[in-house]
């Protein structure tokens, strides 16, 4: 079993650091229907952790337990050493967790600029009245940003559309769009629901190569959905595995592939 | 060939992001200033200022003061007459308290206790959207015309009801009341109409604007961004509130000089102003512009042609102007949602290759 503590290095040769979040005994109700039964799972510092499961499995919920939109009835969620009470979403936004959606939530009005430039938003504090300015510290601070989101922009290949409305972009950049807000935030968490939802193979690979990218570059601990299988085994370092709201499974690719609990949740059992 | 951007590079963040990133636009928007300024105070009467420049400054700032709640950040509001309002009292009662005061501050003030009204107004919206929110303001609006009817401090308890504005100066300047000249009111609601455009401006490009236009477009997503949406939509009230307030005041002190609310401020102000701000563009201070002068315009235009030129009745020319007012935005939800404001914008695109498309 891992060290609890201590890292663990992963078969490419990085290193993985301590927890950063710990899901501990986590159960989630709608009324009668149990989604997430008793899990427990944590992340670690700079890994990519997969969350997988056959339809209906829990996995999203999961995702938005981690992201603070539910509240789960029992057990504990542990983020960067201390117990986490139930908070707003945009106040667990501002402890450096970002998420990107299944179906798109980009915010259609707006450029590609402008949306990366409102996942910036935690970093932003000037207040109104030196907004209404504009002149001195407002315009710094935004300038500032505007840099950051640049970097973002320029490592995710958007330049060419970064004033274009997202309305009028096609579903794969609208995908690479929302990454790139999820991004701006400089989180030191980041939630993926099924980011390869929906894309061709071409699309899966550029949108695998820049996952990875994100983990090297920035560092970034990624917890992520994802549906094909292919492409779980191989991005990431340790995946857990769900089953109508049980965990079934946990540890890496090959551990997780040669588990018979999961063999038999994705193919079936013959009932004899 | 006129309009290009050829040659024009933005080498920083702050040139890139300013209001008007072509050289063309930039030199336009100075010369409209320097000739709003410069010229027309001196060329202007009395006809003028009364039957289409003071209306065009005011209801400009009220058309911006809406489009932010209503076009930027996605709050339906029906209440604006009523804001209005709030704002007219609030002008009248500061000015017949403080008499020695510049009409400056009692216009700035008048905004802000607006501004405070309508982030009471503002709480439903935390729970309600859409046509409940709309419902909501609505009844905003008929409480505060009543209250204002009814409680005769608000009127200084006069015996007619109405409000009348004293006569008060800017700087030595006499702005409101009966013997005012048609420069200084213009030029009062000049300076009023010019600070609210670069202020509304400077709001909705910065991280506040993205705030609210992300609560307008998916309010889930923007909570999860770290969008608080009680402050966000709490501040577009406030904000929208501010500028309705300030066009309120100048409405009944500059402009009209006496009201009486259920007429003035009534449900069909604030259909006129939702009106400018549907067919001028919503979510664009230019298009806030561009309705007022449109609405403002269209009775006095009909009137020149109808009228003087084919000497119909004046009422069948006033109807006429409510069946072209209705049509029109009959055309522009079904054929152009974002309004003139869009209309221009595919003009100027158009213009960028005219008159060699190759």
């Amino acid at each position: 079993m891992l060290d609890q503590t201590e890292g663990y290095t992963t078969a490419d040769g990085r290193k993985i650091g301590g927890v950063v979040m710990e899901m501990k005994n986590i159960t989630l109700r709608f009324g009668g229907v149990e989604a997430i039964k008793d899990i427990s799972f944590d992340i670690r510092e700079g890994e990519i952790r997969a969350i997988i499961g056959p339809n209906g499995a829990g996995k999203s919920s999961m995702l938005n337990v981690i992201s603070g939109f539910y509240v789960p009835q029992d057990g504990e969620v542990w983020y960067k050493g201390s117990r986490r009470p139930p908070m707003k979403p945009y106040e667990i936004a501002r402890q450096g967790i970002a998420r990107t959606f299944q179906n798109i939530a980009l915010f259609e009005g707006m450029s590609v600029l402008d949306n990366v430039m409102t996942g910036r938003l935690t970093h932003m504090h000037t207040g109104i009245w030196r907004q209404a300015i504009w002149r001195g510290k407002a315009e710094a601070e935004e300038t500032a940003n505007r840099e950051v989101a640049e970097k973002i922009i320029d490592f995710l290949e958007i330049q060419a559309i970064r004033k274009t409305p997202v309305a009028r972009l096609p579903y794969g950049l609208k995908k690479r769009v929302e990454l790139a807000r999820a991004l701006a935030a400089e989180p030191s968490l980041l939630l993926l629901d099924e980011p390869m939802a929906g894309m061709n193979v071409e699309e899966k690979e550029d949108m695998s190569r820049f996952v990875l990218d994100v983990n090297d570059e920035f560092g970034t601990t990624i917890a992520l959905i994802e549906h094909d299988m292919g492409v779980v085994m191989d991005l990431s370092d340790r995946v857990v595995v769900m089953d109508y709201g049980k965990k079934i499974g946990d540890g890496t690719p090959d551990e997780v592939r040669n588990n018979q609990d999961v063999i038999d949740a994705y193919l079936g059992v013959a009932h004899d | 060939m006129l309009y290009r951007e050829a040659g024009d590079f933005s080498t920083t963040y702050p040139e890139d992001s300013q209001t008007f990133p072509i050289k063309f636009d930039r030199w336009r928007y100075y010369a409209v200033l320097f000739i709003a300024i410069f010229v027309i105070p001196f060329v202007i009467n009395d006809y003028w200022v009364n039957s289409i420049f003071m209306p065009f400054l005011i209801y400009a700032i009220a058309a911006i003061g809406l489009n932010i709640l209503v076009g930027y950040c996605g709050q339906v509001s029906l209440g604006t007459g009523g804001f209005m309002a709030v704002g007219a009292y609030a002008c009248y009662k500061l000015m017949t308290a403080f008499p020695d005061v510049s009409m400056i501050f009692h216009v700035l003030l008048a905004g802000l206790i607006t501004a405070g009204v309508g982030v009471i107004f503002g709480l439903p919206s935390l729970r309600i959207k859409g046509f409940y929110l709309a419902v909501a303001t609505l009844a905003a609006q008929f409480f505060l015309v009543w209250l204002f009817n009814r409680v005769s401090w608000f009127y200084n308890y006069s015996a007619s009801g109405q409000i009348n504005a004293p006569e008060r100066e800017v700087l030595g300047v006499l702005i409101t009341g009966p013997n005012t000249e048609a420069w200084a009111t213009y030029l009062f609601c000049l300076f009023f109409t010019i600070a609210s455009a670069i202020i509304a401006r400077n709001l909705t490009r910065g991280s506040i604007g993205r705030q609210w236009m992300a609560i307008r477009d998916m309010d889930i997503a923007a909570e999860i961004i770290g969008v608080n949406p009680l402050k966000a939509k709490l501040t577009a009230f406030a904000v929208s509130s501010f500028f309705v307030g300030i066009s309120g005041a100048l409405f009944f002190a500059v402009y009209l000089g006496a009201v009486e609310v259920g007429e003035v401020f009534g449900i069909t102000k604030s259909f006129l102003v939702l009106f400018m701000i549907i067919i001028g563009g919503l979510g664009s201070i230019f298009g806030s512009f561009a309705g007022a002068a449109f609405l403002v315009l269209l009775p006095v235009l009909l009137k020149v042609i109808g009228v003087d030129l084919f000497g119909w009745p004046t009422d069948i020319v006033a109807h006429l102007n409510l069946v072209v007012v209705g049509g029109l935005i009959v055309i522009f939800l079904i054929a152009e949602p974002h309004g003139l404001a869009q209309l221009w914008r595919v003009a100027k695109e158009k213009l960028r290759l005219w008159p060699f498309p190759h």
